[in-house]
């Protein structure tokens, strides 16, 4: 992927050493993040060292020090924020319940703002055009977080993820692979479909939501949250994919990009009562004293997700 | 922690949602109509408000209230 535009003095130092590690880079230790915006692309840039590099960057940077030092630090630091909002959100502890139950009725409880209403009725062209641009820094890495966590789980649980990957993966057809339909779909619509062409208009919401799943994902430690994320984000999808297909519809884009959204209405339908029971009910009954790190996976899929929208939304002027 | 062999349901029924079935099956909707699964596992509707019959698209949540 192409290097993004730094946004502070962070981001500056850590991709100017990236491409040009000329010294032991012990000076990004004393550099703090300016701002969100500074941090979570730095987050972003060095997590893309652990997935499709990035342009201009020695592949050997990957396992860098002093870049892994600054990754510690500032994922350190994100991660008692996203540990922070889900103790302040005081989500009811519906203990009784058995997990499917308690991800499902906590999902269905949410009421919070919804950018695949907009589409579906009020939103422009240009509107949408720029969600999709927004949405492909996820959608073309689609399914591959997760993939971290399967190593890390026990015969039942790591079965059941499988399963469920090999949907998001195209049961092995690459052209029906989820992160390609989108790549199609971007194609068709006329945007560049490359990794990361679009990160410099990503938003820190966006860059947040996006950075989680890394975090999630590449730390063991972690799995239960990344198991969490998976299942929320699959039980808010096929009716959202539905609202998205019919508005896309409705302003005549591409049938590939419907395409796209009505492949996940149904594989999500499929994939939420997966993700809920067999792959969170699996992790669970291995390791019960995951149970409060699977529900903040859930609270932070869910919260950062309207986090976005509520940014996208303001952007575009809703109220 | 093992798994036996034949512990795995090739058919599950989902409290207040659809019926998951695994490999590939032919399954014959209300009007008689034939359709073939085309994943590894698929949803079929028992809400009957689903708008891509036979299969489940989520509305059974929405449905219920």
């Amino acid at each position: 992927m192409r290097l993004p535009k730094p946004r502070g003095c962070l981001s500056s130092a850590v991709l100017e050493w990236m491409t040009a590690p000329e010294d032991d880079g012990r000076h990004l230790r004393e550099i703090a993040a300016e701002h969100p915006d500074d941090e979570q692309l730095t987050l972003w840039a060095l997590y893309s060292l652990s997935e499709r590099g990035l342009l201009g960057v020695p592949d050997e940077l990957e396992w860098s020090l002093p870049l892994l030092e600054v990754r510690g630090r500032l994922e350190t630091a994100f991660e008692e924020r996203l540990r922070q909002r889900w103790h302040e959100a005081a989500v009811e502890d519906d203990s009784d319940s058995g997990i499917a139950d308690r991800i499902f009725g906590y999902v269905e409880s949410l009421d919070g703002p919804s950018i695949a209403a907009h589409v579906h009725r009020e939103a422009t062209v240009e509107q949408v055009l720029q969600l999709l641009r927004w949405r492909s820094l996820y959608h073309l890495r689609e399914a591959d977080p997760t993939t971290w966590v399967i190593p890390r789980l026990d015969v039942a649980t790591k079965a059941a993820v499988v399963e469920l990957q090999y949907d998001e993966y195209g049961a092995g057809d690459p052209a029906r692979l989820h992160s390609n339909l989108f790549a199609l779909g971007m194609d068709a619509c006329g945007l560049d479909p490359s990794p990361g062409a679009y990160v410099d208009e990503a938003p820190a919401e966006l860059l947040e939501l996006n950075n989680a799943m890394s975090l999630f994902g590449l730390h063991r430690r972690l799995r239960g949250a990344a198991l969490g994320h998976l299942a929320a984000f699959e039980s808010t999808s096929s009716l959202p994919s539905r609202r998205m297909a019919q508005g896309l519809e409705r302003l005549g884009f591409p049938p590939e990009i419907v395409h796209y959204y009505e492949e996940h209405i149904e594989a999500d339908a499929v994939h939420e009562q997966l993700a809920a029971r067999d792959i969170c009910g699996g992790l669970l009954e291995d390791a019960p004293e995951l149970t409060e790190d699977v529900m903040f996976g859930v609270f932070s899929c869910t919260d950062l997700e309207a986090r976005f929208a509520q940014r996208a939304l303001t952007e575009w002027e809703v109220s | 922690m093992t798994a036996q062999p034949g512990q795995r349901p090739d058919v599950v029924v989902c409290p207040g949602g659809p019926i998951l079935i695994r490999g590939d099956h032919v399954v014959e909707d209300a009007e008689g109509e034939m359709h073939e699964t085309t994943r590894p596992v698929s949803a079929v509707c028992r809400c009957g408000y689903t708008s891509t019959a036979p299969w489940c698209d989520g509305t059974h949540k929405v449905a219920k209230n």
